[in-house]
């Protein structure tokens, strides 16, 4: 392979999509039925990430006895800086919807 | 190394650490390893009532493993700082992985 720098082969591994994302919101999906939207600040390969203004969304269901399904609820919560560790991380997005 | 690194900046700073059973701790960050292992001090529990078996713990270590989110105060962060700090560990990363 060729030892040139980023320039001559953009998007050559998963993570540099990530790259890109950098400053930019994203949306993210987590295990336990979260997702999170915030303006990506920093990442590494384990997708631990730092997110700025940040809106995380928990998906709760509520199963009502016998009906075939439960209903959703989501509750919402805000934070202004947050550090997510990478083994919680599902996936990334570069926009803000998924 | 990166998070490491950046841990290492907010020593002494107030942190909420919220693992992944839901619990979530207040304290001032006295240490961290690169296992992102912390040490917490004057530790409060958010939600007291809900988890009171922590009430008369000072302080703590956090296996980093059982982590979901640390919530950082916003104002200590230098979100360009850690943009650069990123780059650079993202440029050193694909380049150790082109020679292997």
């Amino acid at each position: 392979m060729s030892d040139t720098e980023d320039a001559s082969a953009p998007q050559s591994e998963p993570l540099d999509l990530v790259r890109l994302c950098l400053d930019e919101i994203v949306f993210v999906r987590l295990r336990g039925d979260r997702e999170l939207k915030g303006r990506l600040h920093a990442y590494d390969s384990h997708c631990n990430l730092v997110l700025g203004d940040v809106q995380e969304t928990i998906y709760i269901v509520e199963d009502e006895e016998e009906d075939e399904e439960g209903t959703v609820r989501t509750v919402n919560k805000q934070s202004e800086m947050l550090f997510v560790r990478g083994d919680s991380v599902v996936l990334i997005s570069p926009q803000g919807q998924p | 190394m990166l998070f490491f690194s950046f841990f290492k900046t907010l020593v002494d700073h107030k942190v909420t650490v919220e693992l992944k059973n839901d619990i979530q701790i207040e304290g001032t960050l006295k240490s961290v390893d690169q296992y992102l292992n912390i040490k917490l001090d004057d530790i409060t529990v958010v939600e007291e009532i809900r988890w009171p078996h922590l009430s008369s713990v000072k302080n703590i270590f956090i296996r980093g493993s059982v982590v979901r989110y640390v919530h950082l105060p916003a104002a200590d962060v230098d979100t360009a700082l850690l943009e650069d700090a990123t780059r650079r560990e993202a440029a050193q990363t694909s380049a150790r992985a082109r020679q292997g």
